[in-house]
């Protein structure tokens, strides 16, 4: 037999189809439909939105690495996956340098400063527009109807109205469910991202825990808590589908990095986000919630992490 | 389906192209390589020199201490060297080469022993130390050591394991479909040995022929009972079985004689079997030669020694984009650097696979996706060991479980990131082993 030259490596020898690229690819896809909701809503402005957020996250990942003499990983999708993200949580009026400026924050200070893809301990996108709410408060809270673009308030302000005020009536729940209400970009309808989340789990691609701990907590607190009329008047309904519950919970919680690995982790970390979310809408200087306490749990997942280690196989626990 | 399962595990494709393929003899070789140690334990003496004439049977390595097995001439003919060879495992080991003559001609020493039921159990123990027999599933233990346990350990069921689970291998599938009266009396001999009364032969629900065919065979015997078990890698590792056929964990750190199991594959039931009816010792095996880059693959019986090449020969040859030859599965393997390696008694599969089956990805980042948690069937967090690992931060990595890991390598082949997940727990084990022979 010839003498052929052959390959040595370390078992195994098979590998799944699924890489890194892939699986950003189809959080990509499952978003495409609350982009499409997004320019049926608010005009071709939200392709704009999303463009400047995917090349500011882009071009700055790329800058970052080669000045650093990094490899460029800018194909892996990660940061169009931010600044998509990015884009669908900031109103449809915002000029165009917001979103920009915004993912150059997410990517350079928040996921490039602390070792980049994998090391940040903050979901970007989020830490992104906490950002850009602490610098140009007015310009990233000022919400605009659909089709017509006049300003208005979101239905979360109506929902828990605060004292003195007078509140605005809710949207039915049907416009609500379509997303035809006030919102961020791509989280007002939640048909999109319900289409979205449903396809992530059945690709296995997330975890149903993260979810249904955060949308069975946000709904089960404001059932209890959030009515005007005594306990157990609110309605859970109206807070799952407005807001950004459905886009967190499907699509900001369940970003890897920044969630606990072991299984029962996830559920604490769906559960924490619904709890902080919930008392943030109902009890807090913010109408909404969503952004803040999933940043407050990407903070406590390493030690949730730590007190959640499964049992391995074998071990006799000590009583 | 069966739900006889565990926790974690994966689903690679199973490419057993060949599972309805009949086994086959393999042309004698010309030459067998029989490396001195073949099995899980201490190296053998050589008990002849060069140019001494052996015959087939005939023990030609002595086994020393207690974990060990004895070696047998495969062939009869003329020792012609003994000296450092590469072995399959990984290495070079001193190996008898003898040259054959062509003649197959028996050693006075093999002749029948009985039957099961006239032997007993110290005579079955003793026909198992002297053949040399070692278990086939890979992993090569003395079988005879499994047949010793410790007056304490109160023994209750033995389970047959004929998973096989490795995608690609189908040798065993071969086996028990075709000799399932042998599997039945090498399972026989075995119970026997120890003294239990019950046996579960354990089969992937993707192998009902072979389920079938045994259930015919144990028809006659009571206490032994066909389980049908869920497919999924790595069933046939003893810890998981044991958890999917009877629900009981084998502690950390244990044995499955802790919780009253003695695991063996089928195929070392076969060798069990006609060590007693023929007194053959362990001397030739089923092997699967397949694979992308096999042109014609086929399950073959092969001598102990026989080299890759020829066997690779015998299947057509590999192709002309062959990249890897494989010791073993796909997941648990030895990727060979040469096919001028003999079979070994642990060798249940040759693959060769084609430039196509071997991408060479560079690793990325870890994105915590925690696909390696997940599939690890030991219930380890592999992302994390791999950080101390990499770090070398070994007293973490050991607290972190790192020696709990079988090494299945589930958690390299789910990795989205590609990393080597397995490979860097593996470094941990030893350095972990390594420190504390230190202290």
């Amino acid at each position: 037999m010839e003498n052929r030259l052959l390959i040595v490596s370390s078992s195994p020898h098979l590998r799944a189809p699924e890489n890194t690229a892939r699986l950003m690819a189809e959080v990509q896809i499952a978003l495409i439909p609350a982009f499409v909701a997004s320019i049926i809503f608010f005009g071709f402005k939200a392709v704009g939105i999303v463009l400047a957020a995917v090349a500011g996250a882009v071009l700055t990942e790329w800058v970052w690495q080669v000045l650093m003499k990094k490899p460029v990983t800018i194909s892996d999708g990660s940061a169009v996956l931010t600044g998509i993200l990015l884009a669908f949580i900031l109103p449809p009026s915002v000029p165009l340098w917001i979103p920009f400026v915004g993912s150059v924050f997410a990517i350079a200070l928040v996921k490039q400063f602390f070792g980049g893809l994998g090391a940040n301990f903050l979901n970007p996108a989020l830490a992104g527009r906490a950002f850009l709410l602490a610098s140009w408060p007015a310009l990233v809270t000022a919400w605009v109807a659909p089709f017509d673009g006049v300003s208005t308030a979101t239905p979360l302000v109506s929902l828990v109205p605060k004292a003195g005020e007078v509140a605005a009536a809710v949207p039915g729940k049907v416009e609500l469910f379509i997303g035809n209400v006030a919102g961020s970009l791509g989280e007002t309808s939640a048909l999109a991202l319900l289409a979205g989340g449903l396809y992530l789990l059945w690709r296995g691609v997330i975890d149903w825990r993260i979810p249904a701990g955060f949308i069975g907590t946000v709904a089960a607190l404001t059932w209890v808590f959030g009515g005007t009329n005594g306990p157990f008047t609110g309605d859970p309904v109206a807070h799952i589908l407005a807001g950004g519950v459905l886009l967190g919970a499907f699509f900001m919680a369940t970003d890897y990095v920044t969630s606990p690995v072991t299984k029962k982790g996830r559920l604490i970390m769906g559960i924490g986000c619904g709890l902080i979310t919930v008392l943030i809408r109902l009890y807090g200087g913010y109408p909404e919630g969503v952004c803040y306490s999933i940043l407050l749990m990407n903070i406590a997942t390493p030690l949730i992490d730590r007190f959640t280690m499964p049992r391995k196989f074998g071990e006799v626990r000590a009583r | 389906m069966s739900n006889h399962s565990f926790a974690g595990g994966i689903h690679p494709p199973y490419r057993k192209t060949t599972a309805q393929q009949p086994l086959e003899r393999a042309t004698d070789p010309a030459k067998v390589i029989i490396p001195l140690q073949q099995h899980a334990g201490g190296p053998c003496q050589p008990l002849v020199k060069v140019g001494d004439l052996v015959k087939v049977g005939q023990k030609i390595g002595e086994a020393q201490g207690f974990i060990s097995a004895p070696v047998h001439a495969s062939v009869s003919g003329k020792v012609t060297a003994i000296a450092p060879h590469d072995h399959p495992a990984g290495g070079k080991v001193m190996a008898i080469v003898i040259e054959s003559d062509g003649q197959n001609e028996l050693a006075e020493e093999v002749k029948p022993r009985g039957d099961v039921d006239s032997l007993s159990a110290d005579a079955i123990r003793q026909i198992v130390r002297e053949a040399g027999i070692v278990g086939l599933g890979g992993a090569a233990f003395p079988t005879q050591v499994k047949l010793s346990p410790p007056p304490e350990k109160k023994i209750d069921t033995f389970l047959l394991n004929g998973a096989e689970c490795e995608p690609y291998i189908t040798c065993d599938h071969r086996l028990m479909v075709e000799q399932p009266d042998e599997v039945v009396c090498g399972l026989r001999a075995l119970m026997k040995a120890i003294g239990v009364s019950q046996a579960l032969i354990c089969v992937e629900d993707n192998k009902p022929d072979a389920a079938q065919a045994l259930r015919e065979a144990a028809k006659a015997y009571p206490g032994i009972g066909v389980m049908v078990l869920h497919t999924k890698y790595p069933q046939g590792s003893e810890k998981q079985m044991i958890k999917a056929a009877l629900g009981r964990e084998v502690p950390s750190g244990g044995l499955p004689m802790d919780v009253g199991v003695v695991v063996s594959n089928v195929g070392t039931a076969v060798a069990v079997a006609r060590a007693i009816k023929e007194g053959l010792p362990l001397v030739e095996r089923a092997v699967t030669v397949t694979g992308s880059g096999i042109k014609n693959p086929r399950n073959l019986v092969v001598k102990v020694g026989t080299p890759f090449s020829d066997l690779i020969e015998q299947c057509g040859g590999l192709t002309e984009t062959t990249a890897k030859v494989i010791n073993g599965g796909p997941m648990m393997g030895i990727a060979q650097h040469t096919v001028d390696v003999p079979v070994v008694k642990g060798t249940s599969c040759i693959l060769a696979l084609d430039e196509k089956d071997v991408r060479i990805e560079p690793a990325g980042a870890c994105i915590k996706c925690a696909r390696c948690a997940d599939a690890c069937p030991m219930q380890l967090v592999p992302l994390f060991l791999r950080t101390y690992s990499d770090k070398g931060m070994w007293a973490e990595a050991e607290q972190a479980n790192a020696m709990d890991c079988i090494e299945c390598g589930s958690c390299s082949y789910v990795c989205p990131a590609r990393l080597p997940l397995v490979h860097s727990i593996r470094l941990a084990k030893i350095q972990i082993r390594a420190r504390k022979q230190k202290k």
